[in-house]
């Protein structure tokens, strides 16, 4: 446990050494806040409109603001974190700083745990910062606050599939690039996998929905915490960390 | 500490290290010479637990490194070929890094560190970014990531590559003051280097051992005859002719007032003859000096004509 943060730890503030964490959090919170404030104008709008014509009935604040605003945030952190992940093993091999790691009396899990959990740690920190945007809303009107908790619990399991690919393809290159493009394209790849369902037989259909990165979300950000949901992000980090346990003890025999 | 036995490791096809047996006893400081991709680097690694071998087994202070890789390198410092620094890390805090990486105990990591730094003469960029050092520097930071935890064994990969010759002279002096009570490998394609600071050197070429021993014994065992130079102020051929009549001297070649005096192999010590000789035939003795086969040649020949002479040693 110890190792694992002083691993984390390392890499925590290895982000704020560099100009990494400052560009990712500053242009996050930039198309956040335009994201926010643009979505919010145009619901109060659109609100006034329904009110002026349709007497009464109007979009609760739930489905014209925070669903949409979480479900782009998840799209943002879809491209953002190839940025994170993507020094994480290949920098490490690139300096031969991963020969410390590797010498030193840690096992290759606890490396590898390290180093997720410091990128899981600077995506916690830009999420904090996004707590202010539920802030404006209780401050003006009356949401929900189950959504909002449950998004920021969706949001943080999607994210760590992200980290997960993202550690996968940093431990399989020395090149950055490579490993952040390839994170990207499959992460995409995986939001978009349910795409090819509705041309699928009836088996396989069921199986492409359910591998999709993106339907399992859909749940938690109506306010839904299902186990299935739950299991199946759990899982895809299960696997992308266990995989990149296999390719980095891999590398060590050739 | 050590024993290596039938260490194998291949990269594919390629033979990297083939069948190498040796072994290293507490406190001694043996240096690895040989030429580049002779396969020390390959054996270093594997002695530290980074890679594991193809056949063979290596065992450090009693743990086998593949059985029980975490024991081993629980009392290994290893310092690799290219220092594995972080350049965004201030140097301070790097050393404190390997020294929790190393699980020096929570209390006296601080201790540890400043020790460390004390010892490899860090003191003034310890807070500089390691990225903003000179390569001298950084190849100390190395060294002292190495030495952080006290380890019993420490693998040096050409320790003092790219240093300046002062700094050279002074990682000399630390490896050897290391070598009582640390058991030391070092590896060096420069043989002064191996001479001035290893007990013991074992030559490896294209991946196996060709010559392992002290350094005297290897030259001794080289010497197919020594070679002394005596530089008088009189060279006549009276004198030549009455050094030439000692037995045990097989050729004299006059050059101007050096006389080359060779040995037959083997031969018995009779030094103190031909000065007493010169001596009586009023040639006047200026000089009188071994001239030693040097480990250049030793390792030249080692690594290159052996094939062509076939047992050269």
């Amino acid at each position: 446990m110890m190792n694992i943060f002083t691993i984390a730890r390392r890499d925590f503030r290895s982000y704020f050494n560099s100009p990494v964490a400052y560009i990712v959090i500053t242009g996050f919170l930039a198309i956040m806040g335009y994201m926010f404030y643009f979505g919010f104008a145009h619901y109060v709008a659109q609100n006034a409109q329904y009110q002026q014509f349709n007497m009464g009935k109007s979009i609760s604040i739930t489905d014209g603001v925070i669903k949409p605003l979480y479900g782009n945030m998840n799209l943002i952190f879809l491209f953002l974190v190839p940025f994170i992940t993507m020094r994480l093993f290949a920098e490490e091999k690139k300096l031969h700083t991963i020969e410390l790691l590797m010498t030193s009396p840690v096992t290759l899990t606890e490396i590898i745990l390290g180093k997720f959990f410091s990128a899981l740690g600077l995506v916690l920190v830009m999420l904090s910062f996004t707590i202010v945007y539920p802030i404006i809303l209780f401050a003006t009107g009356n949401p929900e606050i189950g959504p909002i908790v449950t998004s920021y619990f969706g949001i943080i399991l999607v994210t760590a599939c992200y980290v997960a690919l993202g550690i996968l393809f940093s431990a399989m290159t020395e090149n950055q690039i490579i490993a952040g493009a390839l994170t990207f394209a499959t992460g995409l790849f995986f939001w978009i996998i349910s795409w090819a369902a509705s041309s699928a037989g009836p088996v396989w259909s069921d199986v492409l929905m359910h591998l999709s990165l993106i339907d399992h979300y859909s749940n938690f950000g109506q306010g839904i915490v299902s186990t299935t949901d739950a299991f199946y992000y759990l899982s895809f980090i299960g696997i992308g960390l266990f995989l990149t346990h296999r390719v980095l003890d891999s590398f060590r025999w050739r | 500490m050590i024993q290596v036995t039938h260490l194998t490791k291949m990269y594919g096809p390629r033979v990297a290290v083939n069948d190498l047996n040796f072994e290293v006893k507490k406190g001694e400081i043996v240096g690895f010479l040989g030429p580049n991709g002779a396969g020390k680097s390959t054996t270093m690694k594997i002695l530290t637990g980074f890679m594991p071998a193809t056949q063979g087994q290596a065992v450090v202070d009693g743990h086998d490194v593949f059985e029980n890789p975490i024991e081993v390198k629980r009392n290994v410092g290893f310092l690799p070929e290219n220092p594995p620094v972080y350049p965004e890390m201030q140097v301070f805090d790097y050393l404190e890094f390997a020294a929790r990486m190393r699980q020096v105990p929570k209390g006296s990591v601080s201790a540890s560190v400043k020790g460390i730094i004390d010892k490899t003469g860090l003191g003034e960029v310890q807070h500089r970014l390691i990225g903003n050092l000179s390569k001298g520097f950084r190849q100390r930071v190395g060294l002292a990531q190495a030495l952080v935890h006290n380890p019993k064994v420490l693998i040096l990969d050409e320790p003092t590559v790219g240093l300046d010759p002062k700094q050279i002279i002074e990682i000399r002096e630390l490896i050897k003051n290391l070598g009582n009570d640390h058991t030391v490998i070092l590896s060096s394609h420069i043989l002064p280097e191996v001479t001035a600071t290893c007990q013991r050197i074992i030559i490896i070429n294209k991946g196996a051992i060709v010559a392992e021993d002290t350094i005297e014994r290897l030259t001794t065992r080289l010497n197919k005859g020594l070679i002394y130079n005596l530089m008088v102020k009189n060279p006549a051929a009276e004198g030549i002719a009455a050094l030439r009549k000692i037995q045990g001297i097989s050729n004299i070649t006059p050059a101007g007032p050096k006389l080359i005096i060779e040995m037959t192999p083997g031969g018995q010590e009779i030094r103190d003859k031909i000065i007493e000789t010169a001596v009586q035939k009023s040639m006047g003795v200026l000089e009188f000096s071994a001239e030693r086969v040097s480990l250049e040649e030793i390792f030249l020949q080692l690594t290159t004509t052996e094939n062509a002479t076939g047992d050269q040693i």
